[in-house]
């Protein structure tokens, strides 16, 4: 019984075999899927990224202005839209309740793209391939992203960030 | 001596003191006042994200979202625990409950810090969700009543091993202890640890909401939280895993197979789920891969076995015990004959296949460093936890309230046929509401949002009629477990009040 003391000599009875069986499988499981990780990891082609400098939030707002103010080839709802070389560093900002700016991006092309927040945290959340990173203040997160489809995407905030939470989307544009 | 009190419990043969019996009751009543203010918040919410009926606004939809993630994974479960501790080290060792004072002052701080905490978030000074992930930012009351709960929770683990030395001391057992006090032993010890990183992230937390610390860190704050907040589940596992072996002991007599392999297993919760939580932070700047892969794989993946063997366990345990009865033909007829109308045993059932099959399989897969790219903050993740913590935990803890009532009440359970459909409807509506959520989530619909078109935004967002749809069945399902859960809270409380006294 589970509610009353084991009987002495508890520890030396043997196990079952069907018990042995399914504790073996169990393990090797583990460690196959232990093993999994790291090895995906390495022979895999789409990880999480690993490059992250600290920044105050104030020097980023004003390297994302300087990167709006050289690139921007439009407006759209109020957002300006900036086409950046191919290649190029670029810059999406998160605060209450918005993602800029939009940007103009080329099929097949490479860029490091920097995510920060200016105030809580944000996640960024592409619609509709869901690729999800969060997105936090006082830190710049690198992404190298190189677009594969074209057409247009949304980006959903999908961390908590106050009650206006569910307006924030933006959008990337991706020609081809 | 005159002070200590006990009864002989006719069914079990415990010896029940009166001190124990009476904190067991007050923990168990307010854990179920709990349980049913974030069921009725919980099903306004259901009904607000299955986007047809969308009936709350957005303000009172995260308000509530609040509300009801401290209600239940907080307080409900917590308050329960409390009187799982005191059952699993007075009751079961016929001791007295060391140092009842303390017991009293473990409900009074929870109590207060859980209504601290309620009235913070009901009067809008706490929109920051149950993670309060800083910058964002509450009155510092409400930090406040979190640490006071947590602090009320520990010294129910210390009143609970306080137990343990004087059960010993007194002799009031001989050997080892029995599994279940054992297994409650393991997820007290996690408590402990767990509970301890809550204070090392909120202290500094409620200082700086008070305006004493300047600056938090958003990412060390994630990171520890996560120590406290994803670690504080395993608690929830190790508690969840003893009732199992109580529930199975008590509705078919079932006895451990190995005892040596049941406690190795919970000794393995102890040594590596509480390392385990990076699995938040895989999509987040400021950690390595390695570190993060280490972290989640390695550690995670030995506390998985530990989960692993009790699910062979306690269903073989369970099958013995019935083919002991003499169901004893062919594979499957112990299957067919056991208690299904016992709310016990079906709870048991449904909580083993809800948290194991739904829950565990699912974390295992969104934990995976490239998986969670695509399952990182969207419905996915709720679908996951509503199976490990509603269908799993909260189904046991359930199920065995129906002991609980005779037990520790002396109350006759009120309409029983009632009582053995409530299993079916709440763990089967709970397991079809996970499974919708994370239909759902795989299309890139995120949790906590109160409209995933972005009404008020710049652009909309069409998910079109697959997510339409199992939005309906996630709606559907949860008015479905809503209605288990109201049957439970209503049976239990008429139980109280009405249920035949069982010999007084």
């Amino acid at each position: 019984m589970s509610v009353t003391s084991p009987q002495p000599g508890w520890w030396n009875s043997p196990l079952h075999k069907e018990e042995k069986i399914w504790i073996t499988i169990a393990a090797v499981w583990c460690v196959f899927i232990t093993l999994a990780m790291p090895w995906w990891h390495i022979f895999g082609t789409q990880n999480s990224s690993q490059e992250y400098y600290t920044i105050n939030p104030d020097d980023y707002g004003t390297v994302v202005d300087k990167f709006i103010e050289q690139y921007t080839v439009g407006e759209e709802a109020g957002i300006p839209v900036v086409a950046p070389p191919a290649g190029a560093e670029i810059f999406l900002r998160g605060q209450q309740w918005m993602w800029d700016p939009i940007l103009k991006l080329k099929k097949g092309e490479t860029y490091r793209l920097h995510l920060s927040s200016m105030d809580v945290l944000h996640a960024m959340s592409i619609y509709p391939i869901n690729m999800n990173f969060e997105v936090v203040p006082g830190w710049d997160y690198v992404l190298t992203l190189t677009p594969t489809t074209s057409g247009e995407f949304n980006i959903i905030c999908n961390e908590f960030c106050g009650i206006g939470h569910h307006s924030m989307i933006g959008k990337i544009y991706v020609e081809s | 001596m005159s002070s200590w009190n006990y009864r002989t419990c006719p069914t079990t043969g415990f010896k029940v003191h009166n001190k124990a019996e009476t904190l067991i009751q007050f923990n168990a009543v307010t854990s179920i006042v709990f349980l049913l203010v974030g069921g009725i918040v919980g099903l306004t919410l259901a009904l607000t994200r299955w986007q047809a009926v969308h009936l709350l606004n957005d303000e009172w939809f995260y308000r509530f979202l609040s509300l009801h993630g401290i209600a239940m994974l907080v307080a409900w479960i917590v308050f329960f625990e409390m009187a799982v501790l005191y059952f699993a080290s007075a009751v079961i060792l016929n001791s007295r409950l060391a140092a009842p004072w303390v017991g009293w002052l473990q409900y009074l701080l929870m109590l207060v810090g859980g209504a601290l905490v309620a009235v913070m978030i009901l009067t809008g000074n706490a929109d920051v969700m149950f993670t309060s992930y800083v910058p964002l930012k509450a009155h510092h009351l409400y930090y406040l009543g979190i640490i006071l709960f947590a602090v009320g929770a520990i010294l129910g683990c210390v009143v609970f091993f306080a137990t343990l030395v004087v059960a010993k001391h007194e002799k009031t057992y001989t050997g080892s202890l029995p599994l279940v006090t054992f297994g409650a032993a393991a997820a007290a010890i996690i408590a402990i640890i767990t509970l301890s990183a809550g204070a090392i992230v909120f202290i500094p937390t409620w200082l700086w909401a008070a305006g004493i610390i300047p600056v938090m860190d958003s990412e060390v704050y994630r990171l520890l939280f996560w120590g406290f907040g994803h670690s504080s589940q395993q608690i929830n596992v190790a508690a969840m895993v003893s009732i199992w072996y109580l529930l199975a002991t008590l509705t078919v007599g079932a006895v451990p197979l190995n005892e040596k392999v049941c406690r190795t297993a919970f000794v393995l919760y102890i040594l590596f789920i509480c390392i385990a939580s990076e699995h938040h932070l895989l999509v987040d700047p400021g950690f390595s891969a390695a570190h993060k892969t280490w972290n989640t794989g390695y550690f995670m993946h030995l506390a998985v076995l530990a989960s692993m063997i009790h699910a062979f366990s306690v269903p073989a345990a369970t099958e013995v015990a019935l083919r002991k009865q003499g169901h004893t033909r062919g594979a499957f007829e112990w299957l067919k004959k056991a208690p299904w109308g016992n709310p016990g045993f079906s709870s048991l059932v449904l909580s083993v296949v809800g948290f194991g099959f739904l829950g565990g399989i699912t974390g295992v897969i969104y934990g995976t460093e490239q998986i969670n790219i695509i399952a990182h903050n969207n419905l996915r993740i709720p679908g996951h936890f509503h199976a490990t913590v509603v269908a799993g935990t909260t189904m046991a803890f359930m199920g065995i309230t129906w002991y609980m009532l005779p037990l520790m009440f002396r109350r006759q359970v009120v309409a029983p046929k009632l009582a053995s459909l409530q299993p079916w409807l709440f763990g089967g509506g709970m397991m079809m509401f996970s499974t919708a959520m994370m239909f759902a989530g795989g299309f890139g619909v995120s949790r906590r949002s109160w409209d995933m078109n972005g009404v008020d935004g710049p652009f909309q967002v069409n998910f079109g009629p697959i997510v339409d749809l199992s939005l309906a069945v996630m709606g559907i399902s949860g008015v479905v477990a809503a209605l288990g859960g109201a049957i439970f809270c209503l049976l239990a409380v008429a139980t109280l009040l009405f249920g035949k006294k069982v010999n007084a």
